[in-house]
């Protein structure tokens, strides 16, 4: 049976680490991820954890060693942030193109200038065409539970895929809070040893990643698509399987409160349990409001999300990114384009609002909901929340 | 029914780690408990701040308190140089380290009860730091815990262990002390 405790996130995700009985972790510390490697060094020390602890002189060597030994067929683990996810940004799409299953949590922060430490989507939304599985956790149990299902479904023979972890810094990352943690016992009924095949093998040398021109390169990222967008029955395979054993539950999205909706906010990462309760107050003054939050980013749950918004005709978005030259942050495009083509064509309106740590509180969402009600805006460009003007 | 404490310290001062012992204490009790730092680049000896977010549900909030019910300052100075007293719910306690009687602080803008405890001389009568930097973020919620009630005696001491990395026997007697004072 599962232990309820007030922990840390950053602890529990990498309790939840070695649950899984990662065999290799290699990263590099960055505010605020240091917490997670801080704990597995510490458990690998202690020999809690029997897996092989690297500390790299980079996050770009973190990655780089991740590669090598998922291609080697150890189960293997990183973590980074920020500035650090951006160094790792070119080896991050070698991982999804060689196939390598390996997991990664990314305590979301903002990127420099001007340094900044705390939380936004910065840093994960530049990297959201990598190749790779990627979820964001609302609370201290979803980092706990995806973390062990992250390496179940990376590993699996129909996937064999990175898989990333989203998590906000601080908010997150840094938060004590209730967690169940599952006992090593019921993470060994879930998760199999690891039993990927070694494709690199001194008894067999083979190179992995090599050149492909014109003749197969299209082909190549095509099937990796197909990899990717094919991991989510399997990914749904797991949930099912993880709600059996835990009772808890797990869809590519959440609803919250949409029965007769007037306004859908359409949120992602922990800043949704703010806003749900955001929803409580308007719905107390009589304003139908719902949320919709996105669990699975990608690969991007489409259908899933058109029918849950159905048939609700204003949409309010949250963009914690400001993409500089685009009508609308990655969120708002990618809802936006959802409904393309679509018989329903609802009123969307994106909101860039909670940068680089600046709060988000449950006025942040009133404010967004009243503003799209009164339709201030038909119109495409993103509406920026709470800008001080000098 | 939410309630929501603000500790104001230093950096090095332990605020952090007294909010984490008070919702862990809180979380003993059965209770949901969130603790977390005001999020930056700390730095020693500059002012700082933890909350607690305590319900008896699921706490479906991860902004800032702003509207704190209860607010702790573990260095007397700080309560003349910041506005410790912000947003404080009309009637909350303001728990201060200080060797100042609560009159002394007539200048708060803020409806709150001002409670004044010499921390400092009990944290060093344990030995716990020295004159320059008592270490009073334990102590302090001995003396919160009974001048709220908000939390038992025996919650707060079974929370401690966790959090206490060393001196966690001082700690203790210092903070079954404060607790036992009267205010």
């Amino acid at each position: 049976m599962g232990l309820r405790t007030g922990i840390e996130v950053s602890l529990a995700l990498a309790e939840a680490v070695g649950l899984s009985r990662a065999d290799v972790i290699a990263a590099y510390p960055i505010t605020p991820q240091t917490h997670i490697v801080e704990h597995l060094a510490e458990m690998v020390a202690e020999g809690r954890l029997d897996a092989e602890y690297v500390a790299v002189e980079s996050e770009h060597s973190a990655i780089s060693a991740c590669l090598g030994s998922a291609a080697a067929g150890a189960r293997t683990f990183t973590a980074t942030a920020s500035q650090g996810l951006a160094f790792m940004h070119e080896i991050l799409f070698i991982a999804s193109s060689m196939r390598l299953p390996l997991v990664m949590a990314v305590a979301n922060r903002t990127l420099s200038s001007p340094i900044n430490i705390l939380a936004d989507h910065s840093d994960i939304m530049p990297e959201r065409d990598i190749g790779w599985v990627q979820l964001f956790a609302e609370n201290g149990q979803e980092a706990h539970d995806l973390t062990l299902q992250a390496f179940k479904l990376a590993e699996d023979s129909q996937v064999l895929l990175p898989v990333l972890i989203s998590l906000d810094g601080f908010f997150l990352s840094h938060m004590i809070e209730p967690v169940t943690l599952i006992s090593q016992e019921e993470a060994d009924a879930f998760l199999s040893p690891c039993t990927l095949k070694p494709r690199l093998d001194p008894a067999e040398p083979r190179t992995l990643g090599a050149l492909g021109g014109p003749e197969v390169y299209t082909e190549v990222k095509q099937q990796q698509n197909e990899a990717l967008c094919g991991a989510v029955p399997v990914l749904e395979k797991i949930w099912n399987e993880f709600s059996g054993q835990f009772g808890r539950s797990y869809r590519s999205l959440e609803t919250y409160r949409l029965d007769n909706a007037e306004i859908a906010l359409i949120t992602m990462g922990a800043v949704s349990e703010t806003a749900r309760s955001s929803v409580d107050q308007l719905r107390e003054r009589g304003i139908r409001a719902g949320l919709v939050r996105i669990r699975l980013w990608r690969p991007f749950p489409v259908r899933e999300l058109l029918s849950s918004l159905d048939p609700i005709p204003c949409i309010a978005v949250l963009d914690r990114m400001l993409s500089p030259g685009s009508v609308n942050g990655p969120v708002a495009l990618e809802v936006k384009s959802a409904f393309y083509q679509h018989s329903r064509q609802p009123r969307i309106n994106c909101f860039v609002a909670g940068l680089g740590g600046r709060e988000l509180s449950r006025r942040t969402f009133i404010e967004m909901v009243n503003r799209s009600l009164a339709g201030e805006s038909h119109d495409t460009p993103s509406i920026h929340l709470d800008v001080r003007h000098a | 029914m939410m309630l929501e404490i603000r500790i104001h310290g230093r950096g090095g001062q332990g605020a952090v780690i007294a909010s984490q012992i008070l919702s862990y204490a809180f979380f003993l009790a059965g209770r949901y408990a969130q603790s977390f730092p005001t999020f930056g680049a700390e730095r020693r000896g500059a002012p700082v701040a933890s909350f607690v977010r305590v319900s008896d549900a699921f706490i479906n909030l991860r902004s800032q308190v702003v509207n704190p019910d209860h607010v702790l300052v573990l260095s007397a100075k700080l309560a003349e140089t910041v506005n410790v007293t912000s947003g404080i719910h009309a009637g909350g306690i303001v728990l201060i380290n200080s060797d100042n009687t609560p009159e002394y602080y007539s200048f708060f803008e803020d409806e709150c009860r001002v409670v004044t405890a010499n921390i400092n001389r009990l944290a060093l009568e344990h030995g716990l730091g020295n004159r320059i930097m008592p270490l009073v973020n334990v102590p302090v919620l001995g003396a919160f815990a009974k001048v709220s009630g908000l939390v038992s005696r025996e919650h707060l001491e079974a929370a401690l262990p966790r959090f206490v990395p060393a001196g966690l026997e001082a700690n203790r007697l210092a903070m079954l002390e404060a607790y036992d004072n009267e205010y």
